[in-house]
């Protein structure tokens, strides 16, 4: 009934999704104890998770936003479109990096007792979640604050129901970008320093500090923009919370996109799935 | 019984030394730049033999196949770095093997750390359902059990306070408590009785006892400690340097780790200059050659050893000497000392073959070593040594029914010489 084999050679790709879903309760336990690692003996708790987004938007749109006037986005307050942009980046940079340190950070645990090597990525994405939901929820609270000043115009329309398949994207992407970066760490550990700053540089490639429509006049940097599979996840999250002003929809920038977030995670995948077995005789 | 649950067929592992892994990228292209040129290796350390390739391979294992029944309790001894720890990993799946293949047929339960993925922060309650989860048992199971668990871990009255306070003790009775109420079928234990003091590790060894026995589960234990192999386990395994050198009987196994193995047990042993006590050099009544009887130095308790002793004269009188033997346990403590009940008497330049008969049946079961004296008796009864051979001959002795009525003998309270059973007398 629980017979198995390990055998030094074997072939094939194994998911292990049956042992992921039968140590969920693991999981569960694992978000739970991040969480509360985090935030135990502190003053504010999980308030701490919404300071920094707000102290970084409000560096933003007063650097970027009043002094440099980078973001074009009509009648929408600024604040606003720096907040959503924020906030989605900070979830995408979360799942990334949670990821990318996952096997250096947990191999005491990983080297002392076999569980599916998944879990810990997956528990490390649902604990992003979490924060940005947080996040989220003052995100909310500051635009049905801004629907009641007049001189603002802000139209939510339809498009914010596609936030749960952004962030469904985002985390596929996330995750799949952080396992590659992790299955590399194990073998060599200075790639972690590229990770951070990675991160920061693609964040300058992607609309969140500024506005689509800067690259209006260079043909060259529009399509470099826009081949970045973030671009098209950041304006349609803001389309759809803030209006056309604020974002916009690009399909062919967001088809391709999910064709690039779809090869990523595969490859993250297979790539874990052949780490995992023996990362440990490296890490 | 006789049901395979876990079969190791052929299996190897293999590591590269060097610094592998713990190296840079920079590093890494530095290297494969150099070597392209021919250059030599810009990061090998000044004066340093500079290794061809990016290190040798290491055996850890080298071809281990043996198989385990249901219910056995099978005990793995080794020098460090013999690959014990090795195997065990192997079987929890934590790496892969280079060769061979493992198959299991139940749920494998490993305590290779004592408190796996305790978190100092939480409570002992959250970390009886973290630790459970871990280990593999779900949400249900640990309900049902953890009020077992916490009576088992004597930890009920400090349940609820971070584990950061615990002391290192009520650490490791928590964590094994939880390993202890598992639900698998084999159940695979390194060395984590070595923390914990005496009473609770016999409270350990018992708990592993009883749930062998009443519902079948095997066990892997590792350790350093030899009393508790013996208390528990059935079977021995014992690697050394990667290669399984034996497996069978656990006085066997620890004879044979002990050092005391039969392939360097002589029963003839001629006595060279270098075997005497410095004190005494040159003799001129010696002890030449010791003829044992038994041919692998492995006896039974209750059974006696016999000798044979060649004792050489080299005076121009006749000698008179008293023949001594002390024994001593592998480990250097003393257990007693038998001597002649009369002096030997060795004519001028002579030689004389003397009969010996040691009795050791009272002698605990373990590994112990003799050493052989003669000494002459002086006016007024002082004693002097003549020749001291400190030891010379090694043997075992092991258990059987006849021993403590199959009972462990504890040597740390109670010695190595087990004395004849109390005799209760009518009123």
């Amino acid at each position: 009934m629980y017979y198995k084999r390990i055998s030094a050679d074997e072939k094939g790709i194994h998911f292990h999704f049956d042992e992921v879903w039968q140590n969920r309760y693991l999981i569960y336990l694992l978000v739970k104890r991040g969480f509360i690692s985090r935030y135990k003996q502190t003053i504010l708790g999980p308030a701490w998770a919404l300071i920094q987004p707000l102290m970084t938007t409000i560096v933003f749109t007063f650097i970027f936003g009043n002094v440099a006037r980078l973001a074009d986005c009509g009648a929408v307050p600024t604040f606003l479109f720096y907040m959503c942009g924020n906030i989605t980046w900070h979830f995408f940079a979360g799942c990334l990096t949670g990821t990318a340190n996952t096997f250096v950070l947990n191999r005491g645990i990983m080297g002392k007792v076999y569980f599916p090597r998944l879990c810990m990525p997956i528990s490390s994405v649902l604990n992003q979640l979490i924060s940005s939901g947080i996040q989220s929820a003052m995100f909310l609270v500051f635009l049905v604050i801004y629907l009641f000043i007049p001189q603002y115009s802000i139209i939510v329309n339809a498009y914010a129901l596609m936030a749960p398949i952004l962030v469904l994207q985002m985390a596929l992407l996330g995750m799949g970008c952080g396992i590659i970066i992790s299955a590399a760490t194990t073998k060599y550990r200075d790639l972690q320093f590229l990770v951070s700053f990675g991160v920061s540089l693609w964040m300058y490639a992607t609309p969140v500090a500024y506005s689509m429509d800067l690259f209006k006049s260079s043909a060259v940097l529009q399509i470099i923009v826009r081949a970045n599979p973030m671009s098209s996840v950041i304006e349609m999250m803001r389309y759809g919370f803030l209006g056309p002003d604020a974002g916009s929809l690009d399909w062919l920038s967001y088809g391709w996109s999910w064709i690039f977030t779809l090869i990523v995670f595969l490859c993250g995948v297979l790539l874990f799935n052949k780490v995992e077995r023996t990362f440990m005789d490296t890490v | 019984m006789g049901e395979k649950i876990l079969t190791i067929e052929h299996v190897s592992k293999k590591y590269r030394l060097g610094m592998i892994g713990g190296t840079t990228l920079r590093n890494e292209l530095q290297r494969k730049r150099a070597k392209r040129r021919g250059l030599e290796d810009p990061t090998a350390k000044v004066g340093s033999k500079s290794s061809g390739e990016m290190g040798e391979e290491f055996l850890a294992l080298d071809d281990i196949s043996f198989s385990v029944d249901k219910g056995e309790r099978i005990g793995i001894i080794g020098h460090n770095g013999a690959g014990k720890s090795t195997l065990l990993k192997l079987i929890s799946r934590i790496t892969a093997p280079s060769t061979g293949s493992i198959e299991m047929n139940g749920r494998i339960a490993s305590m290779l750390e004592v408190g796996t993925g305790f978190h100092p922060e939480l409570s002992g309650r959250e970390n009886i359902y973290m630790n459970g989860a871990i280990l593999g048992m779900t949400k249900a199971e640990i309900d049902r059990k953890i009020e077992d668990i916490i009576d088992f871990s004597e930890c009920r009255q400090f349940i609820e306070t971070p584990v950061k306070r615990y002391s290192s003790g009520m650490y490791v009775k928590l964590a094994f408590s939880v390993a202890a109420h598992l639900d698998a079928e084999i159940m695979i234990m390194d060395e984590v009785l070595a923390v914990g003091d005496m009473a609770f590790q016999k409270k350990c060894i018992e708990k592993m006892s009883q749930v062998s026995e009443s519902e079948g589960r095997t066990i892997l234990y590792v350790s350093h400690n030899m009393n508790t192999i013996r208390q528990l386990c059935s079977r021995c395994i014992v690697l050394d340097h990667g290669h399984l050198v034996f497996d069978g009987d656990v006085e066997q196994a620890i004879a044979i780790y002990m050092g005391h193995d039969s392939k360097e047990y002589c029963s003839h042993i001629e006595v060279t200059p270098q075997m005497r006590d410095p004190l005494w050099p040159d003799p001129p009544v010696s002890i030449e050659e010791i003829f044992a009887e038994s041919p692998d130095g492995i006896i039974s308790f209750g059974d006696k050893l016999r000798f044979q002793v060649r004792i050489r004269n080299r005076k121009e009188e006749q000698a008179q000497v008293y023949l001594r033997i002390v024994t001593r346990t592998s480990g250097g403590v003393s257990v007693s000392m038998a001597s002649s009940p009369e002096k030997i008497a060795v004519g001028a330049k002579e030689d004389c073959l003397v009969r010996v008969c040691l009795d050791v049946s009272r002698v605990v079961p373990g590994s112990y070593s003799l050493s052989f004296a003669l000494v002459e008796s002086g006016a007024l009864g002082s004693a002097t040594n003549v020749d001291v051979l400190s030891g010379a001959y090694s043997f075992s002795i092991l258990a059987n029914h006849a021993f403590n009525h199959s009972a462990a003998w504890y040597t740390q309270w109670w010695g190595n010489y087990a004395m004849n059973d109390l005799e209760i007398e009518p009123q």
